[in-house]
């Protein structure tokens, strides 16, 4: 590109030649030419998945924009008729909550008295927790009450946690905790 | 609601620019309060006084919907003479027992009618641990006596008169510390709102449930709305605003103690039956009457074909409950070394709980611990990352629990639905794969349970009997082996004899020949299509929306609304109909699914013999009541009271001028050291302090305190002070102050703000200070955290903790650090629990 070449890209100069009808500068004649290639990650993405926003309970549409194995934006869903599109600062920032460098990858573990984490295996680190399990509920069997009343609970296992999750998530975690005789199963609906 | 729930507030916006009147009632200036008609700040903890206020107004100037009222609710039925309010009792009603600070609620009875059964069958476990979303039994063999004209004395509307007869404008104003005139210009509001053609809502969030007397602000709005004639008609209703995606689905289909899925109680001690169960709370009117369809077809689910008749459906492999085994009962169970074991999943009790230090030191005194989140949380990092570290109060080295942090798959990375705050379910689908060692919870859930039942695999323990037997075989896919959500949900929906998904729960049997994990949720998959997933755009269908998800039960988007139509089933009026019926084809229609038996006319009378739905008449819209009737007054399912009535909260400077009894007298205190509470009127804590969320944070903080853009906007943890109180104390904008009760002190930056406001209480100014409650100490942005500060009193009915009002102190600077700290909170007076004279 020549001088003169570059002098007439100057955006004064287009600006004033009125390109594209822009004589506020607003538009066409302040535009890069890098600026005029970009495209909306919207615009690139494979495919377009309908979700929920995750955060409150007014359940906001999301549209999940994909490209690749990734999340590469996150919108309102215009669909909803409870949010027509319009996401609060949570929900926008929804892409940054599921692909943020704050999530964790891998498995940490404490071992009792430890000063460090450790690494473990998810399949090690789920077998250790099934022996917990038993042993814990083995310790803490309650047959019956001092009335000779039914009981078969344990009392040693505890769980908090819920109101994140889907309804088929809570669905098999108190099927599998009573299964255990476990009762002291909550969420956040009573804090 | 605009701060924390902004996408829904557009729609009180768009009613405002219909010409609604929008009125906001909150301690604090908010951007809701920016764009209400009234702002009413009130002293926190006095909204019963406030909300009674509005029923004396009611009441005394005849503003009720009076053909509403007289047809609809249990105004004119007649209590027995046993029975005693507070008038009478200065602050207590009849049946109370000091001794174990409960009341035996039989004296509630109607009149004529045995007393409510649940109390005398739930040995250990009183009645509000059990009953579901069906509230309290009434037995009856008779409908109840009743005096149409409401001029019997103990008919329900005189009482409930009588109850709220000093809940004047002056007593509001001495109260809540609300100027007379502008209380009475919200009263008129909601009257001129009522009748035929006019409705009015009330929406709350955990400003309102978080009390020593939770429950009953919620009832009193119910009894306001009833009067007004608000309920089960479109623009009326109490709307419960929740704070988690699905914090709903997890109480319909709970993790939750005391009931099973469908609100379905847990069994008690004693009840060793599906019959003795049901015999405690199926009602003999009402869709309660079911119940035993609901139980058995649940069974069915849980253990597949193993539960059979003669094995009762394997009732017997339920455990028993036997009192209250909620959330801090199980934080005492930890410390006692009682409960060893703990799962956290998608929750931070170190931030999030009330009195987070007790939290965290009960978390130290575990064997083992799960933590399952997107990140490395408070409650994951206790043992090396906590205040009680930083402090020397625990050491590392000594803290013997053993943790396992297990990262989790978000929304986006699998299937599953949420159940919103107007119970509609709604599917969102998986995206894409989840990195490294996340998983979902139903991966956890379904593989946790396969390893267990392998390694018990064989054994002859009767203990193994319910795990082994478990109906667990659910398909997997991919390479992470994921389990179906879809045929979760197939079994939550429930199927026929023939196999084939049902399509309503009237379809269920106890016979055990229908299966159902979810009575409630029995269609959301009916003719093999995933309801929860319908999206067909709001603008391409009726201002209902039926056609986008799936509300639970049958796709009904407002309850009970029989109450729509007037007796005679026509709607009350032109513009506020929504259902009614229609003579010609002799059904119930209209734009929402009718709450009500379609084909029974308005003019049916039971027969004797009648049941369930069929023993409610077709004028009597509240279906899940075993009267029919919307109740002003609870003849049971309370443990606090038939009618609301104002007490103090627990900490509180200032004494009940309305009873002798100061606080709810059933409140329960939780007695540990590390739970002291600030003595009553004590002026080492003169001031009122409340807690509240940010519009940029989420709850504990774990989906936005890791999060770059929300912590930019909402970086620091701060306290809000009025300039007369930042005046007093000396505390200067933008610097620190540390703010002490019993349990802590914390530190945060100040914000001297005109929307907090002093009061005039009692004749005296009081201050409040406010807290939001999102931070702690891990994450892009951090600080002290408020729950540190706040003690544990739960209400009797459903065990929250009253977090939305205590006493404190407050002073400039930071709080002192390692030793210092505990040295200074101890230097404030404490007392074990706040006792009464009673």
């Amino acid at each position: 590109m020549g001088m003169g070449e570059r002098i007439a890209e100057w955006p004064v100069l287009r600006q004033l030649r009125g390109e594209g009808g822009d004589r506020l500068g607003l538009r066409q004649a302040v535009e890069s030419d890098r600026t005029h290639h970009l495209t909306a990650r919207t615009a690139t993405a494979d495919r377009v998945v309908e979700s929920i926003c995750p955060y409150c309970a007014v359940g906001c549409g999301q549209l999940v924009y994909v490209h690749g194995d990734e999340v590469t934006q996150v919108e309102g869903n215009p669909a909803s008729p409870i949010s027509r599109g319009r996401p609060c600062p949570k929900g926008s920032a929804t892409k940054a909550l599921v692909t943020g460098p704050g999530r964790e990858q891998k498995v940490k573990y404490r071992r009792p008295h430890g000063t460090e984490w450790e690494e473990l295996s998810l399949d090690r680190a789920m077998d250790m927790i099934a022996d917990r399990v038993i042993d814990t509920r083995r310790r803490s069997w309650q047959e019956h009450d001092d009335k000779g009343h039914p009981l078969r609970r344990c009392m040693g296992i505890a769980s908090l946690g819920g109101a994140t999750l889907d309804n088929e998530e809570n669905y098999l975690l108190k099927k599998l905790f009573t299964s255990w005789g476990a009762v002291q199963i909550e969420n956040q609906a009573r804090i | 609601m605009a701060e924390c729930h902004p996408v829904g507030f557009q729609w009180v916006m768009e009613a405002k620019a219909r010409g609604a009147t929008v009125i906001h009632v909150d301690p604090r200036f908010t951007r809701t309060s920016a764009v209400a008609d009234i702002h009413v700040p009130l002293r926190a903890g006095s909204d019963i006084a406030f909300l009674g206020g509005i029923v004396h107004h009611i009441l005394e100037n005849e503003r009720d919907f009076r053909e509403y009222v007289v047809r609809y609710t249990n105004a004119a039925t007649i209590v027995g003479e046993e029975f005693a309010g507070t008038e009478d009792l200065d602050g207590l009603f009849s049946g109370y027992d000091a001794a174990t600070g409960s009341y035996d609620v039989t004296t509630w009875s109607y009149a004529g009618m045995t007393a409510a059964p649940s109390a005398g069958a739930r040995e250990g476990a009183a009645q509000g641990e059990t009953h579901g979303s069906g509230g309290a039994t009434l037995e009856r063999s008779d409908a109840p006596e009743t005096d149409p004209t409401l001029q019997h004395p103990r008919c329900v509307y005189q009482l409930l008169k009588k109850h709220f007869s000093r809940y004047t404008p002056e007593l509001v104003e001495e109260v809540c510390g609300v100027p007379r005139d502008q209380f009475l210009r919200v009263c008129e509001a909601l009257c001129d709102n009522s009748g035929r053609e006019r409705t009015g809502a009330f929406c709350y969030a955990v400003g309102w449930t978080q009390h020593s007397v939770g429950v009953q602000y919620i009832r009193t709005a119910a009894i306001i709305q009833l009067l007004l004639g608000n309920i089960g008609r479109p623009g009326g209703g109490i709307m419960a605003l929740r704070g988690h995606a699905s914090i709903q689905g997890s109480t319909d289909i709970p993790t939750l103690y005391n009931i099973l899925p469908g609100y379905i109680p847990m069994p008690a001690a004693g009840q060793n039956s599906v019959d003795e169960l049901c015999a405690a709370d199926a009602a003999a009117a009402g869709f309660w009457g079911h119940m035993r369809a609901y139980v058995v077809s649940l069974l069915k689910a849980y253990w597949g074909e193993h539960a059979t008749a003669e094995n009762d459906f394997g009732f017997g492999w339920l455990p028993h409950i036997d009192g209250d085994h909620s959330t801090y009962q199980t934080t005492l169970g930890m410390l006692r070394h009682e409960v060893t074991g703990f799962f956290v999943l998608g929750e931070n009790p170190a931030v999030g709980s009330g009195n987070s230090r007790m939290q965290r030191l009960a978390l130290a005194e575990l064997e083992w611990l799960v933590v399952r989140d997107f990140s490395e949380i408070e409650t994951a990092s206790f043992w090396y990352d906590s205040p009680e570290i930083h402090d020397g109060e625990l050491r590392t080295e000594e803290i013997g629990t053993e943790v396992f942090f297990l990262p989790a798959a978000a929304h986006t990375e699998k299937d599953g639905s949420f159940t919103n705050t107007q119970r509609l379910l709604q599917w969102h689908d998986k995206a894409v794969e989840p990195k490294g060692d996340q998983r979902s919870e139903l991966w956890f859930a379904y593989h946790l349970g396969r390893k267990v039942r392998e390694k018990l695999a064989g054994s002859d323990s009767p203990r193994d009997e319910a795990v082994l037997k478990l109906a667990w075989d659910y398909p997997t896919s991919g390479p992470l082996e994921d389990p179906s959500a879809d045929a979760v949900l197939a079994e939550i929906n429930g199927w026929g004899p023939d196999g084939e998904p049902l399509s309503a729960y009237t379809e269920l049997a106890d016979d055990g020949s229908t299966t159902c994990g979810c009575w409630i949720y029995c269609g959301c998959r009916a003719d093999h299509v995933n309801q929860t997933r319908r999206r067909k755009p709001g603008g391409e269908q009726s201002w209902v929306a039926p056609e986008w998800g799936w509300a639970w039960p049958a796709n009904r988007r407002i309850l009970y609304n029989r109450a729509s139509a007037d007796p005679d089933g026509k709607p009350w009026s032109e513009r506020k109909k929504l259902v009614w019926w229609d003579g010609e084809d002799g059904k119930w229609t209209g734009a929402d699914v009718p709450d009500f038996v379609a084909s029974m006319p308005p003019d049916y009378q039971p027969p004797d013999d009648a049941q369930a739905e069929w023993a409610l008449r077709g004028d009597e819209p509240f279906v899940m009541q075993a009267d029919g009737r919307g109740w002003l007054f609870a003849p049971s399912g309370l443990k606090d009271g038939p009618f609301p009535a104002h007490y103090e909260p627990d900490e509180s400077p200032f004494p009940n001028p309305l009873y002798r009894i100061r606080a709810n007298p059933t409140r329960q205190q939780l007695r540990d050291p590390r739970n002291p509470a600030n003595p009553q009127q004590d002026p080492a804590y003169p001031y009122v302090v409340t807690t509240y969320r940010l519009t940029e944070h989420h709850t504990a903080g774990g989906m936005s305190r890791f999060v770059g853009r929300l912590s930019e906007l909402q970086p620091e943890m701060f306290c809000e002070v009025s300039p007369e109180l930042a005046a007093e104390r000396g505390l200067v904008p933008g610097d620190w102050a540390t703010v002490i009760t019993s349990r802590s002190a914390i530190e945060a930056r100040v914000l001297v703000t005109d929307r907090l406001r002093p009061l005039t209480v009692q004749g005296r100014t009081v201050h409040q200070v406010g807290l939001p409650y999102h931070w702690g100490g891990r994450g892009l942005s951090t600080g002290d955290s408020a729950n540190d500060l706040l003690g544990v009193t739960t209400d009797p009915n459903v065990h929250i903790q009253e977090s939305k009002v205590a006493t404190c102190d407050i002073r400039p600077g930071r709080r002192p650090r390692g030793r210092a700290r505990r040295e200074l909170v101890e230097s404030y007076p404490r007392t074990e629990a706040n006792e009464e004279a009673t």
